[in-house]
C-alpha cells in the first residue's frame, strides 16, 4: 500500500481525490497548508507527495525546495492548472519526479505514484546496503 | 475606445493578461474538482457492479459538490465577461458598487495566494459614475496589488466609497505598514497615467492607513473642463 501526502488548497479537490486514491488501496493524508506538509514529512515517511503548484502561504516550487532540503530522497509529483515547459524544467531541476496538469487522469497519477514508490524503495535499499557496507568496513569484519 | 499610447496599451494588456491567466487557472481548479467528482461516481458504479451497495449520502455529497463548483464557475465566467465588455466604450455609466464588486471578484484569487482578505463594506445607496470602466478596473487592481504588500499582519483590505457633488471617493483601508513606505512608492508612473485618463487622483493617508482614490462623477465633463 502506497503512502501518499496530498497537498492542495482546494478542500473539495482534496476530499474527492483522496477518496478515489483510497479506493485504489493507497494510504492518503491530506493538507491544505504547505507549511503543515513540511511538518508532516518530518514526522512520517511518505512514498509520494502530490503537491499543487500554486498555493497561498508558499508556492509549490518553494515548498518543493524545502521538502528536498528536509529529505533529498523525497518523491514529489507536482500538479498544476497550467503546465508550462518553463515550470516543468524548473520543477525537474528542483528534484520533482513529475509534473501533471489538472484535471489529471487518476490512472496516470496512480501509475506515477507506483513508480515513485518503487524509486523510493530502491533508494531505501541502496542506503541500507551502504550502511551495512560502512559498518562492515568500520568493524573490519 | 479612443486611441491610446503604446505604453498605456502595454499596461492595459498586462492587466488583462494577469486577470485572464488568474481566471483560467481558477477554471482549471473547478474542472479538476468536477473531473474527480465524475470519477468518484464512476468508482461507485464499478463498486455497485461488484455488489457493494452505494451509500445515498455519498451520492448526495458528490451532487452538492458539483453544484457548488458550477455556481463558482458561473461567478468566474460572469466576472470574465464583465471584464471583457469593460473595453466596449471609453465613456460608460457604471455602478460604483458593481465595479468594486467586480474588481474584488477578479482580484480574490490573487489576494488569496498572498493570504490577504478583501472585504467590501459598501453603502446601500446606488451611485453611478461615467468613466472608462477598463481603466478604472486596471487602476483598482494596481491599488489592490500595492495595498496587499502594505497590509502587514492584518492581511485584510476593506473597500468603501463616499460621494461628493461632482466626485466619488473610494477608500481602501487596512494598509497597516503604509507608514513604513517612502512617499514616492505609490502611485508609480503606471498609476499616474491611469489617473490622468480617468481624471482622478490618489491620496495616501499613512495615519489612517488608507488609500483614497478620487474620481469625477462624469469623466466627459472633466475632459471638457481640461
Amino acid at each position: 500500500m502506497e503512502k501518499v501526502l496530498l497537498v492542495d488548497d482546494e478542500i473539495d479537490f482534496l476530499e474527492t481525490m483522496s477518496e478515489r486514491m483510497q479506493a485504489r488501496d493507497m494510504n492518503v493524508t491530506t493538507t491544505t497548508s504547505p507549511k503543515e506538509a513540511l511538518k508532516k514529512v518530518q514526522e512520517e515517511s511518505y512514498d509520494a507527495i502530490i503537491l499543487d503548484l500554486m498555493m497561498p502561504e508558499m508556492d509549490g516550487l518553494e515548498t518543493l525546495k524545502e521538502l528536498k532540503k528536509k529529505n533529498p530522497d523525497i518523491q514529489v509529483i507536482l500538479l498544476t492548472g497550467h503546465a508550462t515547459v518553463q515550470k516543468g524544467v524548473e520543477a525537474m531541476k528542483l528534484g520533482a519526479v513529475d509534473l501533471l496538469e489538472k484535471p489529471a487522469d487518476i490512472k496516470v497519477l496512480t501509475e506515477k505514484i507506483k513508480k515513485a514508490h518503487a524509486r523510493k524503495m530502491i533508494l531505501v535499499e541502496k542506503k541500507a546496503e551502504e550502511k551495512i557496507r560502512h559498518i562492515l568496513a568500520e568493524k573490519g569484519w | 475606445m479612443n486611441h491610446r499610447s503604446d505604453g498605456e496599451t502595454g499596461t492595459g494588456l498586462q492587466f488583462f493578461g494577469k486577470m485572464t491567466a488568474s481566471i483560467s487557472h481558477e477554471i482549471k481548479n473547478v474542472m479538476a474538482i468536477i473531473n474527480e467528482s465524475a470519477g468518484l461516481l464512476e468508482d461507485y458504479t464499478i463498486m455497485a457492479e461488484k455488489g457493494v451497495p452505494i451509500d445515498p449520502e455519498k451520492l448526495k455529497a458528490v451532487s452538492q459538490r458539483v453544484s457548488k463548483q458550477i455556481r463558482r464557475a458561473d461567478g468566474i465566467t460572469r466576472n470574465m465577461n464583465s471584464l471583457a465588455h469593460s473595453v466596449d466604450d471609453f465613456h460608460k455609466s457604471v455602478g460604483l458598487r458593481e465595479t468594486l464588486e467586480l474588481s474584488v471578484g477578479l482580484s480574490l484569487r490573487l489576494a488569496d495566494m498572498k493570504s490577504v482578505k478583501l472585504d467590501l463594506q459598501l453603502p446601500q445607496d446606488p451611485v453611478t459614475i461615467i468613466t472608462s470602466p477598463f481603466h478604472l478596473l486596471n487602476l483598482l487592481w494596481q491599488v489592490v496589488d500595492f495595498a496587499m504588500g502594505a497590509s502587514g499582519g492584518g492581511k485584510t483590505l476593506r473597500f468603501t466609497y463616499e460621494t461628493g457633488p461632482d466626485s466619488v471617493k473610494i477608500r481602501v483601508t487596512g494598509l497597516e505598514t503604509l507608514s513604513n513606505l517612502s512617499e514616492d512608492a505609490f502611485p508609480t508612473e503606471k498609476e499616474k497615467a491611469l489617473l490622468q485618463t480617468l481624471g482622478g487622483a490618489i491620496f495616501l493617508d499613512a495615519k489612517a492607513r488608507e488609500i483614497q482614490i478620487v474620481l469625477p462623477k462624469d469623466l466627459r465633463q472633466k475632459s471638457t473642463d481640461n
